[in-house]
C-alpha cells in the first residue's frame, strides 16, 4: 500500500522586544543569572496584573501580514489554563477564536501553497531545570523567560514530505528576519518546531490518529525527525497496526523519536476571554500604517534585483538570504557605479570571495574590486615572455597537454602565474597560453 | 469627644488647624484596637509600631508645610490589597506568610497621600462571602451586637470602621462586598465604577468585577478618599482613562430637577423594617427636592445566575496560581467555599459546557447593561434597600452555600452592569441594626452619587449614631 504523508506545523516565535509581553521586565533571557528578570507580574505573584506590550502586538500583527493574513479588527486575550511548575499564573496568556491573523500562505518553490490557520500572539512559561544539588535531586524554576512574548504560526496539514517543511521553515525564519522582530535562532530557542504527522492511503482524509513531535532543535533534525516517523508509521501500517495518538520527543543523539505523552483525549484548557486585558481592535487605517512598515521581503527583493540589476535568480537569492547583507549589496552599487563598477561585478564579488558585511563597508568593497580590478591587467609583452619562458622550462608538460592531459594546463598556468610578484588575472594568463599552445 | 471618633474631614480639620496631632490621633486609634479588637476580630493584622512611625513622620511634613490630602489619616485596609512588608493574607492560611514585596497601586496611593495603616482587616477567605465566616482567621463580629454578623466580603474593615477602631478603610467589592457589609455596619460604602480604581495588587476574585473603594464614617469622608484612590493606573489595563473630577466640589449642589427611580422588584422579599426605612429615606429625598420615579428594571434574582457562573469561572482560574509551589502551602489549606467555588468556575469552563453557562452569563449580562442603560435614560439615580435584611447572626452562613448571593441579591445587578453605588445609613431596626440605603448611578456618576448621599446625610443624624462598645 502507498502511503501519503500528511504533515502540519506549530512554530513559536519569539520576539525580542526589549521588554516581556505583560511587564516591563527585560525579555532578555538568554545565559542570564536564573529570577533576575521577575516581578509580580511575570512571578505570577497575588494581584499582579498583565498590560499588554503594544510592540509585540504590531510585531505579531506584521509577521501575520507578512505571510498573507487577514487581520482581526476585533481580537482578544484569553486565558489557557493547565497546571505546569513552570507556569507561574496556572494559566498562559494566549489567544483562542479571535487570533490576531488568520488565512495566510507561504509559497513553496514548486508552486505549492503551505496555508497558514492562524498567528497568534502568547506568552512564553518559564524554565525548569532539573539538577542534583548537595546529592540530592531537584527541580529548580527560572522565570526569566516567564512572559517573553511568543507568536505562534499554525499551517493548515498541507505538507507532504520533510523537505517541504523544511523549505516552509527557512522561509518563515527569512520572514521574521527581515521583519527584525526575531532572530529566529533555534539553538537558543527563539524558533521552536512542533510537527504532526501522519500517514494516509488517501491523501485527501486526514487519519484517525496525529503523533505531535517536541523537542527539536534544529532544522536538520526536523528533517530527521520526520523522515523518522514517517518511517516508523509506514512500518505499523504495513503490520496493519494503527499508531497511537500521541507526543513524542525527539532524541538527538539516537535519532530517533521516543514516546512521552499518550493523549487519550484532547486537553480541556477551559478557554475563556482574559478578564484583565481589554478586546483589542484595529481599524483598517491602523492595519495599513502597520502594513505600510513591513519591509520589502525576501521573494520581492529577488525580483526586482533581477529587474534592477539584470542578477540571475540563484545569485539574488543568496544576496537576499539576509536583509543587512541585501542592503549591503545595494549599497555597494550605489557606490560601485561612480567607479565604473556594475552591479553583476559586485554581486560576483560578495558571492565569491565570502565577504563578511559585518567588518567591511561598501566604500571599501567597491575599492577593493577596483584594485584587484586594476591588477589583472598584465602588461601583455612581459606575459608573452614569461608565457616562452615557462613553456622551454617545461617541454614535458607541453608534451602531455598536446595529448591530452588537460591537467598540465592548469599546471602551466600557475607555473605562469607565479612568475608575477604580484595577483594576475588567471582568465589572462589562461586565454594567453592557450593561445601560444593552440598557435604554435 | 473622643479621638477615635473624628471622621476624616474633621480630622483634617484639626491636624490643618495645629489643634491635633497625628500620633495622637494615632494613639486614640490604637488603643481603641486594643479594647476593642479581641471581641470584634475586625483586624488580623496590627502594624502598631510602624503606624506610630508613620504618624511621627506625618506630623514633621505638616509642621513642614506639607499639605497631602490625606496627611496623618489612620486608616485600616482590607487583606486583600498587597502591603509591601506587611503580611496579606486575603484571611486565607493558603497565604499565612505571604508578605508581598510591592504595594497594590491602591495601597501606594493612599500612602503617597499620607496615610497612617493601622492594620489589616479581616475578610472573607478571598473575599469568598458576605459574612467574614469564611475568614480562616474566624469571623469579625458586629460593633453594634456581638451576637451579629458585620457581612461581607469586608466585614473587617466595616467593624472596624464602624467601631472607630481608624478614622477609615478600603474595602473591595465584587458585588456586594463594600455596599452590604456597610450597611449592616452602618457606615458609607462606595463601590465605584468598574475601572474607576485600579485592582492593581488587589488579589483578585472576580476579575471583571472587583472595585476598591472607600468604607468611611461620613459621604464627605468617601469623596476625599476616592479623590485619592480614581484614576488611570499603567499597571491596570481595564482602569479607566477618564478624567478624574473634584468629588467634594459638587456635594452642596441643590436636588431640585434630581429624577429618582424606584423599582418593586428591589422590596420583595425584603424585611418590612428594612422596606419602611428605605422608604422613609425616599421621602425625605421627595422633600429635599429630587422627583421619585417608579421604574421597571430586570428582576434582581437573573443577576444571581449571571453573577454565580462569571464569577465562580474567574475564581477558578484565578486561584490557580497557588499551586502549593511558591507560597509555602498547598491548595489543601483552601476552604470549603474557596473548594465550591473552584469546583463549580471549573466546571462552568469546561468544554461542552462553555457555550451553556459562561458564554450564556454574558450575554445575559449584556443584557442587564442594557437595561439599566435604558432605566438611566428617565432617571438618575435608582434608590433601593442594599440588603434585603439587618445584621444576621453569627452562624447564620454555615450551611448556606448561596448566603453571599442572597444577601448581595439587590447589589449584585449594578455591580454585573459594572455601576457605581454607594450605602448610606438610613435607619435602625427595632433591636438597633443599621439599615442601608443604596444608591445606583450610570457609569462614572460618583461625583453625583456623592452630591445626592451628601444630601440626605446632611438632613439626617443616622451616620452620628455609635455602637456601645
Amino acid at each position: 500500500m502507498k502511503y501519503t504523508p500528511i504533515i502540519g506545523l506549530e512554530v513559536h516565535v519569539e520576539l525580542k522586544t526589549s521588554s516581556k509581553m505583560f511587564c516591563r521586565c527585560s525579555a532578555d533571557y538568554f545565559g542570564k543569572e536564573p529570577n533576575t528578570h521577575t516581578c509580580p507580574v511575570c512571578l505570577g505573584m497575588p494581584g499582579a496584573l498583565p498590560v499588554p506590550n503594544k510592540k509585540a502586538i504590531e510585531w505579531c500583527v506584521k509577521i501575520a501580514l507578512s505571510l498573507g493574513c487577514t487581520i482581526n479588527k476585533e481580537s482578544k486575550f484569553d486565558r489557557k489554563n493547565y497546571y505546569y511548575p513552570d507556569l507561574a499564573k496556572g494559566y498562559q496568556i494566549s489567544q483562542y477564536d479571535q487570533p490576531f491573523g488568520e488565512h495566510g500562505h507561504i509559497s513553496l518553490k514548486s508552486g505549492k501553497a503551505i496555508r497558514i490557520r492562524r498567528v497568534h500572539m502568547e506568552e512564553d512559561t518559564g524554565k525548569l531545570i532539573h539538577q542534583t544539588i548537595d546529592g540530592e535531586k531537584a527541580s529548580l524554576i527560572d522565570f526569566n523567560r516567564s512572559g517573553v512574548p511568543l507568536v505562534e504560526i499554525v499551517t493548515e496539514p498541507d505538507f507532504s514530505s520533510a523537505e517541504e517543511v523544511k523549505e516552509y521553515l527557512q522561509k518563515l525564519q527569512l520572514v521574521v528576519r527581515y521583519l527584525e522582530v526575531s532572530n529566529a535562532d533555534m539553538e537558543k530557542g527563539d524558533m521552536r518546531l512542533e510537527p504532526n504527522i501522519s500517514l494516509s492511503t488517501d491523501p485527501k482524509q486526514l487519519p484517525k490518529y496525529k503523533v505531535e513531535v517536541k523537542n527539536i532543535n534544529s532544522f536538520r533534525f526536523v528533517e530527521k525527525a520526520i523522515n523518522f516517523e514517517i518511517k516508523r508509521q509506514e512500518d505499523l501500517l504495513t503490520k496493519g497496526k494503527t499508531p497511537q495518538q500521541e507526543t513524542r520527543g525527539w532524541d538527538e543523539n539516537k535519532g530517533v523519536t521516543f514516546s512521552q505523552r499518550v493523549k487519550e483525549e484532547a486537553n480541556d484548557y477551559r478557554y475563556f476571554p482574559e478578564p484583565d486585558i481589554p478586546p483589542i481592535t484595529f481599524t483598517d487605517a491602523e492595519i495599513s500604517t502597520l502594513r505600510s512598515r513591513v519591509p520589502e521581503l525576501q521573494e520581492e527583493k529577488i525580483l526586482r534585483f533581477g529587474r534592477e540589476f539584470s542578477l540571475a535568480p540563484y545569485d539574488a537569492e543568496i544576496l537576499t538570504r539576509d536583509r543587512s547583507l541585501a542592503n549591503f549589496f545595494e549599497e555597494s552599487v550605489k557606490v560601485g557605479k561612480a567607479h565604473g563598477i556594475n552591479p553583476k561585478q559586485i554581486a560576483n564579488y560578495i558571492i565569491n570571495k565570502k565577504v563578511d558585511t559585518s567588518t567591511q563597508l561598501p566604500a571599501s568593497l567597491v575599492k577593493n574590486i577596483v584594485i584587484a580590478t586594476q591588477t589583472t591587467q598584465v602588461d601583455e609583452t612581459e606575459l608573452q615572455k614569461i608565457i616562452d619562458d615557462v613553456l622551454t622550462e617545461n617541454t614535458k608538460a607541453v608534451e602531455d597537454f598536446k595529448n591530452g592531459k588537460e591537467a598540465s594546463l592548469m599546471f602551466l598556468v600557475g607555473q605562469i602565474m607565479r612568475k608575477f610578484d604580484k595577483k594576475v588575472d588567471v582568465n589572462q594568463v589562461k586565454d594567453a597560453l592557450l593561445h601560444k599552445l593552440h598557435g604554435n | 469627644m473622643d479621638l477615635y471618633s473624628l471622621s476624616i474631614t474633621e480630622s483634617l480639620e484639626k491636624l490643618k488647624q495645629k489643634k491635633l496631632s497625628s500620633v495622637e490621633l494615632t494613639t486614640a486609634c490604637l488603643n481603641r484596637i486594643k479594647k476593642t479588637n479581641k471581641a470584634l476580630n475586625a483586624l488580623i493584622t496590627v502594624t502598631d509600631e510602624a503606624a506610630l512611625d508613620a504618624a511621627k513622620h506625618a506630623d514633621l511634613l505638616r509642621a513642614q508645610g506639607e499639605n497631602l490630602p490625606l496627611l496623618g489619616i489612620p486608616m485600616v485596609i482590607k487583606d486583600n490589597f498587597c502591603t509591601k512588608g506587611v503580611r496579606t493574607t486575603a484571611s486565607s492560611k493558603v497565604l499565612d506568610n505571604f508578605i508581598p514585596p510591592y504595594n497594590a497601586t491602591v495601597t501606594e496611593r493612599l500612602l503617597q497621600a499620607g496615610i497612617v495603616m493601622l492594620g489589616k482587616a479581616n475578610m472573607d477567605a478571598w473575599a469568598h462571602g458576605s459574612s467574614t465566616e469564611t475568614s480562616d482567621y474566624g469571623p469579625s463580629k458586629n460593633p453594634w451586637n456581638k451576637g451579629y454578623l458585620p457581612g461581607g466580603s469586608s466585614g473587617g474593615t466595616a467593624a472596624s470602621v464602624a467601631a472607630d477602631q481608624a478614622i477609615g478603610g478600603i474595602g473591595s467589592e465584587t458585588a456586594g462586598s463594600i455596599r452590604q457589609p456597610a450597611s449592616w455596619c452602618g457606615i458609607v460604602g462606595l463601590k465605584p465604577t468598574y475601572g474607576r480604581v485600579s485592582r492593581y495588587g488587589v488579589i483578585a476574585m472576580g476579575s471583571s468585577l472587583d472595585s476598591p473603594g472607600p468604607m468611611t464614617k461620613t459621604v464627605s469622608d468617601s469623596a476625599l478618599v476616592l479623590q485619592v484612590l480614581a484614576g488611570k493606573d499603567p499597571l491596570d489595563a481595564t482602569s479607566l482613562p477618564h478624567e478624574v473630577p473634584n468629588y467634594s466640589q459638587s456635594r452642596e449642589n441643590p436636588l431640585a430637577g434630581v429624577k429618582i427611580g424606584i423599582s418593586d422588584d428591589y422590596f420583595e422579599g425584603v424585611d418590612k423594617e428594612v422596606v419602611s426605612a428605605v422608604t422613609a429615606a425616599i421621602k425625605e429625598y421627595e422633600k429635599l427636592g429630587a422627583t421619585i420615579k417608579k421604574i421597571k428594571l430586570f428582576q434582581p434574582k437573573y443577576a444571581i445566575a449571571v453573577y454565580t457562573i462569571l464569577q465562580r469561572s474567574e475564581v477558578s482560574s484565578n486561584l490557580a496560581r497557588y499551586d502549593g509551589i511558591r507560597y509555602g502551602y498547598g491548595r489543601d489549606r483552601f476552604g470549603d467555599e474557596a473548594k465550591r467555588r473552584i469546583m463549580l468556575g471549573t466546571f462552568t469552563l469546561s468544554a461542552g459546557y462553555y457555550d451553556a453557562y459562561y458564554k450564556k452569563a454574558l450575554q445575559v449580562r449584556t443584557l442587564i447593561i442594557d437595561d439599566f442603560k435604558r432605566a438611566f435614560q428617565d432617571v438618575d439615580v435608582i434608590m433601593g434597600p442594599t440588603s434585603p435584611s439587618t445584621a444576621l447572626p453569627l452562624g447564620s452562613s454555615k450551611n448556606h452555600p448561596m448566603f453571599g448571593e442572597m444577601a448581595d441579591v439587590l447589589v449584585e445587578p449594578s455591580s454585573i452592569a459594572g455601576l457605581p453605588g454607594i450605602n448610606i445609613p438610613c435607619g435602625f431596626s427595632k433591636n438597633n441594626l443599621p439599615i442601608g440605603l443604596q444608591i445606583i448611578g450610570p457609569k462614572l456618576s460618583e461625583q453625583k452619587l456623592i452630591n445626592i448621599a451628601y444630601k440626605f446625610e446632611k438632613a439626617t443624624d443616622y451616620h452620628t449614631k455609635k455602637p456601645s462598645l
